[in-house]
């Protein structure tokens, strides 16, 4: 059980109950879409955009801004909602997801979406990009930081540990790899397609300042991001994060685990009018 | 030319004393002749030059600094030089990242490690979109005798396949240093293959400047065109100087841009009558230059006779690089011989 919310970290609670919403809704325009990821990754995207990074909705490309880059681009979904809800996309947009000449495509691409810094969805590039990004951002002299998120099943790309040698070799304090742990990746868990645990050791002997948490509990996401910023030791920071695969939606936590979970047509409302009854009584207890 | 596989393995065959012993050399031999002028490491020197007025170029490698002559780089500016380690996909990844934060990032490696391993983050991270990343390899084609393994004799083809990529094959060292200029003005991705080392100096005698995307006609003749790029422009140069002692008069258009290509420059040239067209290149003759202009010459209803001189769709062997050259037929005897033999002279 997780300890109850208070003040800022309840308002990101209700950032990440939106980003589900508007996630939802989503997919009930595609009839479709990757929407148990974007359930489980919610509460890292409200804590990421509405905690931890530096923008300005009204200019994504500020030159001053934290970079998000979204190695998982099947992951789109989850993060055109946080963009919706930090008011970098229109609102109104969301009815175009995945159409003809959208935005707002299934997977990923830098040059679609405003916020959308990277093309992802060819796994395990994305790290070796921020790579190149925070030695360009020292060079630059700049305070800006790189966000990475990745999946498990992406630890599977031996680019991924090219990366994270290199993170470590370059001193990237300006780095932070946020890597989504669901067990779940496309012919099944992640621990039986390839073994990649014990992932805190992995990463720690990789030269990481490591930490784990329950990627669904705000409160632990607020402190390991803010941990995760401050560590004075100058080496690249990875928050792994254990998900749960449809987080929010009960009938769809429950539902037997598939990387592309099955949505009926009529299941949709069904599941927003779940979320809401969930969120309607995490803050009757938390208040 | 044996075919090997691992049912077959190569015969023994005993060294032949009544031949000289040519030997393998070093990992990369270079291709320079015994009395050709030599220029040492013009990429790496002329990119320091360029990089003087150029603060948002950095360079990066793979572990192969000294071997792609970006050395010379890491020497003048060793904070603007970035050394990846032996893992190319981080290369490229970071190349792509280094772009995206306004710098112009000259990535080096053997060109048989960009085209082949790291691909895919050429592909995605830098050609989609559309980034100035500038990709130059050691060893394209056949300029090593260690074997497939180094010899990257499909490297054209694979670039060729990519959007947004242009593809630039330089003969010599004033090509290699006046395309490293021209490739740093270019917004986009570029693949260069590399000569390095002390590399030959012919282009010197013609009056001749690299252009981005332009073909050259160095010299003009009514019987042979030949269209080469590379290292095979100094062997069709050195052929048309044979071929005329024949009375045979060959044109030599250089094509150091394969993509995107100088169609009329091409067309202009092999639709003048009367000329066997050869198309000459330091590359697998599948998806080449030479198939590149045969595709444009279709296309265009164009039809003169045309020859490709290329290396065979073949693993390479392994040994010293004249007889290698020899062998696959892209040393000047060998470009001579096979032109006499397509005029029946």
């Amino acid at each position: 059980m997780n300890a109850p919310l208070i003040g800022h970290n309840r308002d990101l609670a209700e950032r990440a109950y939106a980003i589900r919403r508007t996630a939802l809704k989503m997919g009930q325009v595609q009839g479709q879409g990757y929407i148990a990821q974007a359930l489980d990754i919610a509460d890292v995207l409200a804590v990421a955009y509405f905690h931890a990074m530096s923008l300005r909705p009204e200019d994504p490309d500020w030159e001053g801004r934290d970079r998000f880059y979204l190695s998982i681009g099947h992951y789109a979904i989850a993060l055109y909602a946080a963009l919706i809800e930090v008011g970098v996309i229109p609102r109104e947009e969301l009815e175009t997801y995945g159409g003809d000449d959208s935005r707002l495509p299934m997977s990923g691409m830098a040059a679609y979406t405003p916020g959308m810094e990277i093309t992802g969805g060819s796994l395990g590039q994305g790290l070796s990009v921020a790579i190149g990004a925070c030695l360009a951002l020292k060079r630059k002299g700049s305070k800006s930081v790189v966000y990475n998120l990745l999946s498990d099943g992406e630890l599977g790309e031996g680019s991924t540990w090219e990366a994270a040698m290199s993170g470590a070799h370059w001193n990237l304090d300006n780095l932070i790899a946020i890597v989504d742990v669901n067990d779940q990746q496309a012919d099944g868990p992640s621990s039986k397609v390839l073994a990649s645990e014990p992932l805190h050791e992995k990463w720690r002997a990789f030269g990481w300042f490591t930490q784990r948490v329950n990627g669904n509990d705000i409160n632990a996401l607020v402190a390991a991001f803010d941990a995760a910023r401050n560590h004075p030791a100058p080496v690249p920071r990875v928050i792994i994060c254990d998900t749960l695969m449809g987080k929010g939606v009960p009938f769809l936590e429950a539902r037997d685990k598939n990387h592309f979970i099955r949505v009926d047509a009529d299941e949709w409302d069904k599941a927003i009018d779940a979320l809401d009854a969930g969120f309607a009584a995490m803050s009757g207890a938390s208040q | 030319m044996n075919k090997r596989s691992h049912q077959h393995k190569k015969v023994f065959a005993p060294a032949d004393p009544s031949k000289p012993r040519l030997t393998t050399s070093a990992m990369i031999a270079s291709i320079a002749g015994a009395d050709q002028k030599t220029t040492p490491a013009p990429f790496g020197h002329a990119l320091v030059e360029l990089a003087k007025t150029r603060p948002e170029i950095v360079g990066l490698t793979a572990d192969l600094g000294k071997y792609t002559d970006l050395h010379i780089f890491a020497a003048a500016y060793p904070d603007r030089f970035y050394q990846m380690g032996m893992a190319e996909q981080l290369l490229m990844g970071a190349a792509a990242g280094m772009a995206r934060e306004g710098f112009i990032p000259f990535a080096t490696t053997y060109a048989v490690f960009a085209s082949r391993r790291a691909y895919d983050f050429i592909c995605m991270a830098i050609a989609e979109e559309n980034l100035p990343v500038k990709i130059v390899c050691a060893l394209p084609g056949l300029t090593t005798g260690y074997g497939p393994s180094h010899q990257a004799t499909e490297d054209v083809a694979i670039f060729r396949g990519l959007p947004n990529m242009t593809v630039i094959d330089p003969c010599d060292a004033l090509d290699i240093a006046e395309a490293t200029v021209a490739i740093a003005d270019h917004p986009g991705p570029v693949y260069m293959r590399l000569l390095r080392g002390n590399v030959p100096l012919v282009l010197d005698e013609y009056d001749y400047k690299f252009q981005l995307g332009k073909a050259a006609l160095l010299r003009d003749g009514a019987d042979v065109l030949f269209i080469s790029s590379g290292l095979m422009t100094m062997r069709t140069l050195e052929a048309a100087k044979e071929l005329a002692k024949d009375k045979i008069a060959a044109a030599v258009l250089h094509v150091p841009t394969i993509k995107p290509l100088d169609e009329a420059a091409i067309l202009a040239a092999a639709a003048k009558p009367g000329r066997l067209v050869v198309v000459a290149e330091n590359h697998t003759i599948v998806g080449g230059l030479g198939e590149a202009v045969a595709g444009l010459l279709m296309r265009s209803g164009v039809h003169p006779a045309f020859r490709q001189i290329a290396l065979p769709d073949q693993f390479l062997d392994a040994g010293a690089l004249p007889t290698l050259h020899d062998r696959y037929g892209i040393s000047t005897s060998a470009v001579t011989a096979r032109v006499r033999e397509w005029l029946g002279t």
